[in-house]
């Protein structure tokens, strides 16, 4: 059986393979996939929109349904996620461990006789033993923030340099989630909680379209940007520039939410207690 | 000998992401693992992203930024000196619906193992034909 589908993965690649033959070579500058559209788009986009990084201008302009329902596609993707794994009715678990933190001994404890819960000896801990790791705490404690400041800058700064929405709320939600590794899910819930992380979830889209229906209701066609300059007070291309930031941050925001939901759920399938 | 090596270097990047693609395609098909058929996908989805990206490159050309100074300076632009930004901002979204696909097939795999026990799926499809 296993020689079965190696033959048929065998023969798949060589096909593949013989198809190649009639491809333009690796960096032709006339192949067929540089010559229609693309040099309208790279002639063009400057005068148009002024935006110098040409992919940034094409994804949140010329192509601006295609990444509104992309930003759809992974809010639903957290959506569906949070629909298939969350448990609203949780058993509380029998035992509860703590770290006494002067000491670092752990405790297991039956439920109802722990610590106050304002406790300052006393930490809660997974009931998968959770080594003391002060290395990793204060090491993310210095790339988190940074990390952080950086993908704002990737946001802002997507016009003129490789950047933008996506790759930025990326970064965001990396850093988030560094956050909840090196110290436990519960801390980083006190951060950002599960209500903040779907509320900016639909917030992101929210702005998006909200962007593309301002457009309408300033007598143009749903996401031309050029409209907006009636109320940024700027001329018709600086406004589709303005525009294009807008959307970004609506689709940042979106993708940073949605990488935080995905972990939450995936790390405690649902349940929200206890994970890394 | 040497038109054999310009041949071979000019379609190399094909034949790269096809070995990419089929070691994805192998694991979806012949794996009995879930995880490590989603994997596969998530193989499969890299090798398509790195073909099309493939396809924009030019030679002697930079990246699809167009420099620009203050006060309105602005040079000619030619498409010839820019690589094609059109497969970059597809495989950009691309990117993003990978991980929305990888975040909704582990979230179904949970579902299973909680249901199942187990994540062969030949042990899961005896659990079903034993019900």
């Amino acid at each position: 059986m296993k020689i079965l589908k190696i033959v048929i993965v065998l023969l798949f690649g060589s096909i593949l393979i013989y198809c190649t033959l009639d491809f333009p070579p690796w960096g032709d500058p006339r192949a067929p996939a540089s010559l229609h559209v693309s040099p309208r788009y790279i002639e063009h986009t400057m005068e148009e929109t002024s935006v110098p990084n040409i992919v940034t201008a094409v994804l949140a302009d010329y192509r601006g349904y295609d990444t509104m329902f992309e930003t759809i596609v992974i809010f639903t993707a957290a959506i569906a996620c949070i629909f298939l794994l969350r448990v609203l009715r949780r058993r509380e678990p029998e035992r509860l461990m703590y770290r006494h933190i002067p000491t670092g001994l752990t405790l297991r404890i039956e439920r109802g006789f722990g610590p106050p819960p304002d406790s300052k000896d006393f930490e809660r801990i997974d009931l998968m033993w959770v080594p003391y790791d002060l290395i990793i705490k204060t090491g993310s404690r210095l790339i988190v923030p940074c990390s952080q400041i950086f993908a704002l800058y990737v946001i802002a700064h997507g016009h003129h340099s490789p950047g933008g929405g996506f790759q930025g709320g990326v970064i965001l939600g990396a850093s988030i989630i560094l956050f909840a590794i090196s110290t436990n899910l519960r801390s980083s819930f006190t951060r950002m909680s599960e209500k903040l992380a779907v509320l900016l979830c639909g917030l992101g889209v929210f702005i998006y379209a909200g962007t593309g229906a301002l457009c309408i209701f300033l007598g143009s066609n749903y996401l031309d940007y050029s409209a907006l300059s009636l109320v940024l007070g700027v001329d018709t291309v600086t406004a589709r520039s303005h525009g294009i930031l807008m959307v970004e941050t609506g689709v940042g925001i979106s993708v940073m939410a949605v990488m935080v939901l995905l972990y939450y759920n995936l790390a405690s399938a649902g349940r929200h207690d206890e994970g890394l | 000998m040497n038109e054999l090596i310009s041949f071979v270097i000019s379609k190399l990047n094909y034949w790269v992401y096809i070995a990419l693609m089929m070691i994805g395609l192998y694991a979806m098909i012949a794996k009995n693992n879930l995880v490590k058929k989603i994997i596969g996908m998530n193989i499969l989805q890299t090798a398509v992203i790195l073909f099309f990206i493939s396809i924009g490159a030019k030679t002697d050309a930079t990246i699809p930024i167009i420099m620009h100074g203050h006060a309105g300076e602005r040079h000619a632009v030619h498409a010839a000196d820019f690589i094609n930004p059109l497969p970059h901002v597809l495989m950009l979204t691309a990117i993003v619906v990978a991980v929305a696909t990888l975040g909704v097939a582990l979230a179904l795999v949970i579902k299973l193992y909680q249901q199942y026990q187990t994540l062969e799926e030949d042990e899961i499809l005896d659990q079903l034909r034993n019900e």
